[in-house]
């Protein structure tokens, strides 16, 4: 953290407010300490892009940016524009010279019409916390943050609608509905810096997606602003609207290639009353799926999260961020299951029921309870922080896919058999309540060999099952040539026609997603 | 040689994640929150639990005075690895000073006869700090409060405590019976884990009430009035460096 400051000429406004949110994010730090100094354009496989064409920003363009957004809006020091550059892995690395920073939506929208009338490429940014490299530009894209963007506009009581800005913080709103008794309906490691909008932009799924579904669901209206600068506002309270085609559903998990989005109507939900979180150890993946079939059947509706880590991860975890495991043997999977209900005895008695099944069938070989909520807490950190861990190795090769539980856990064994020679590390955990791995392999350096053993072998054994090559990080600049692996052509084919209607001249987030 | 038997003391108090808000009478504190065992009795239970499996001790025996949710802190403590409870049954704790929990352990000393009496410092609540000492004065016992580290010797007739205080750590020698007093840094409370969580189910836990002891529990102290502290005024974010500067020269006077 410290090192970035320094580099940065010192402690100006912008990296003061860079500290507190790294200090905001549920731990990392570290990991700067790896940051690419390649451009992303220098790196294989990114070496083909050729940057569109596109105009390069001139005085002129900041003239009127200025006018628009007074000068704090504007932000072209190198020192201060770098780390808007670079992503929060250090991999991806861009070479932006403008970092521009609405307050409001009439200011994006003012924005994108000089920007579309130009033609000068934008790459639209929240917390910088994508995992895909879709949050930073590829050449000299303009950078727009939403990161002034934080006002909360409404809460319903009643209908328990939050509408508020793009930028505000997913930690900043949960602390704000707390009073009221409410949370959001998402949850994920980055909630101390990730932005509603980035969230919704990549339909963020997350850590409660089990229990309280999608943001296609719980977003209830939105406001964009297209590539022309058209202000479209479906900013809406109603739960139920069907007049017409369901516009917003377009924008949610678009990745900021059809428009920006500028505000967010969301239904909060009931924060639990009674919270009880598990974690449990597993001989075979296969017994891990019998523990999942009986958390469904035994604790049903109160069933909020079922995560899994395996060994190497809680390995990773222990050695590289010095945190203890709370079981006293290793075992080779471990799941965490959380509750949320509205009586504590009542959930208490379904959970005890559920543990005392999964161990007398043998299910289970050991676990724990959280006996208050700084272990519920802890239990979550070991989970959690795992992404963190990760970084400590130096380079992680990170995919996220979705595939049929039966097979799920098949895809670390045999890449794990693979790159055993040249990795350091090759894991699996995530949210396998969804079916939904993240497998992640490290090395101290970038390798090449090591790129060619994972891919395009990761993509064909997810195609070859029917799965998606990301469940839910997105496609960022990461893997729009490798949509094939999942989706049909003609699929591809509509959602290019989409792209070129609503963005003719290809200035949103170019180089990403449908490309 | 080891300890036959220690009386462990845990309270039932606000979980210390809740934020804790003032009632809106102004008499006390919002009480339908998540509750849990106080921090510094879990690490009491913890050290007890460690002597019995180092053999220092033979029996744990787990105390709480409180309402009839308070028996689910002795759970805890058993599904820790505790061997029995007794349940005190106090319905408003609010009105349960530490004179009073400290002459009910004094008649739980008389009955039970243990060498050893631990519990937490103070509790979360009301950081009173008291009950240990007050009890040691009750029972005319040696008192090791602020314990950071217990070491029984081989005879089990004395402990060598380590105690936290202001200018460092001091060792003192006690002898057995004794009544010591956790510190934060004794050591790391365990998590409980299933196996123990389904036996704590079977283990004995006795009710009984302050009259059963024969102790008059009458509090001694009337709360006048409970308020928040004057909230902060808050910050303000700056636009720029040249901003911040002024602000730090005139408004803050720190430069």
């Amino acid at each position: 953290m410290l090192t970035m400051a320094m580099r940065s000429g010192g402690l100006r406004g912008t990296a003061v407010r860079w500290l507190l949110s790294q200090r905001l994010r549920g731990g990392g730090g570290g990991h700067h300490r790896f940051a690419s100094t390649l451009l992303t354009a220098q790196q294989k496989p990114y070496t083909h892009i050729q940057r569109g064409n596109f105009n390069q920003v001139e005085g002129e363009d900041l003239a009127v940016f200025e006018r628009i957004l007074t000068s704090s809006g504007v932000i072209t020091d190198h020192a201060d524009v770098d780390r808007y550059n670079q992503d929060w892995m250090g991999k991806f690395r861009g070479q932006s010279t403008v970092v521009l920073r609405p307050k409001s939506t009439e200011e994006v929208a003012a924005v994108l019409r000089h920007c579309h009338q130009r033609r000068l490429a934008v790459s639209t940014q929240g917390g910088n916390t994508g995992l895909v490299g879709g949050s930073v530009p590829l050449f000299d894209e303009i950078i727009l943050s939403t990161e002034l963007m934080n006002d909360i506009i409404s809460l319903d009581d009643v209908s328990r609608i939050l509408t508020c800005q793009a930028g505000c913080v997913l930690e900043q709103l949960n602390t704000y509905l707390e009073p009221h008794d409410l949370m959001m309906p998402l949850d994920l490691g980055a909630k101390g810096s990730c932005h509603i909008g980035g969230n919704v932009a990549t339909n963020a799924g997350g850590l409660r997606f089990l229990r309280y579904g999608s943001l296609h669901g719980t977003v209830l209206g939105l406001e964009a602003v297209l590539a022309d600068g058209t202000v479209l506002n479906t900013l809406s309270g109603l739960r139920k609207d069907n007049t017409g085609y369901d516009l917003k559903q377009l924008f949610i998990g678009s990745e900021g290639t059809l428009g920006v989005v500028t505000g967010v109507a969301i239904e909060a939900v009931q924060r639990p009353a009674a919270t009880n979180v598990a974690f449990l150890a597993c001989n075979s993946y296969e017994q891990l799926q019998h523990t999942f079939q009986a958390a469904k059947h035994h604790l049903g509706e109160i069933l909020s999260a079922f995560e899994f880590l395996d060994e190497g991860s809680m390995d990773c975890t222990t050695a590289n961020l010095g945190l203890s495991s709370p079981l006293q043997t290793p075992a080779p999977f471990y799941i965490l299951i959380e509750t949320h209900g509205s009586v504590q005895e009542h959930d208490f008695a379904k959970l005890e029921g559920f543990l005392e099944t999964v161990m007398s069938d043998e299910l289970v070989v050991d676990g724990t309870v959280a006996q208050d909520a700084g272990q519920a807490s802890a239990l979550w950190g070991i989970r959690e922080r795992i992404t963190e861990a990760l970084q400590h190795d130096g380079t992680v090769y990170k995919y996220d896919v979705s595939l049929p539980l039966p097979v799920l856990y098949s895809l670390v064994n045999e890449m794990r058999s693979r790159v055993a020679s040249v990795a350091t590390r090759c894991v699996g955990y995530g949210h396998v309540g969804d079916g939904n791995l993240h497998l992640n392999i490290t090395s101290s350096e970038p390798n090449e060999e090591l790129f060619g053993l994972i891919e395009p072998f990761v993509y064909e054994f997810t195609a070859k099952h029917r799965g998606s090559i990301s469940a839910e990080h997105g496609l960022g600049v990461m893997k729009p040539h490798h949509i094939h692996y999942s989706k049909p052509a003609e699929a591809i084919h509509l959602m290019k026609q989409i792209k070129a209607l609503m963005d003719p001249h290809g200035i949103l987030n170019p180089y990403k997603t449908i490309v | 040689m080891s300890l036959r038997r220690a009386l462990v003391g845990c309270k039932r108090v606000i979980d210390y994640l809740v934020k804790v808000r003032v009632n809106p009478q102004g008499t006390g504190v919002v009480k339908d929150v998540k509750h849990s065992m106080n921090n510094f009795d879990e690490i009491a239970v913890e050290e007890a639990i460690r002597l019995k499996e180092a053999k220092k001790l033979e029996e744990v025996v787990v105390v709480s005075c409180g309402p009839k949710q308070s028996v689910d802190v002795i759970r805890t403590a058993l599904a820790m690895g505790a061997d029995r409870g007794i349940h005190v049954t106090v319905d408003d704790t609010d009105k349960l000073e530490p004179l009073a929990v400290a002459k009910i352990f004094a008649k739980l000393v008389d009955v039970e006869k243990p060498d050893l009496v631990i519990m937490g410092k103070q509790a979360i609540d009301d950081d009173s700090n008291q009950t240990a000492q007050m009890l040691a004065a009750l029972v005319d016992w040696p008192q090791a409060t602020f314990a950071s580290k217990v070491v029984v010797s081989d005879d089990a007739s004395k402990l060598e405590v380590t105690r936290e205080i202001d200018g460092g750590l001091e060792t003192i020698n006690v002898k057995v019976p004794a009544v010591i007093s956790a510190d934060l840094r004794l050591n790391e409370p365990r998590y409980a884990t299933l196996p123990n969580i389904m036996k704590a189910k079977k283990k004995k836990v006795d009710t009984k009430t302050p009259e059963d002891l024969g102790v008059d529990i009458v509090s001694q102290l009337e709360y006048v009035s409970v308020a928040e502290p004057p909230k902060r005024s808050g910050g303000t974010k700056v636009e720029s460096v040249d901003e911040l500067l002024d602000k730090l020269k005139n408004e803050a006077k720190v430069l």
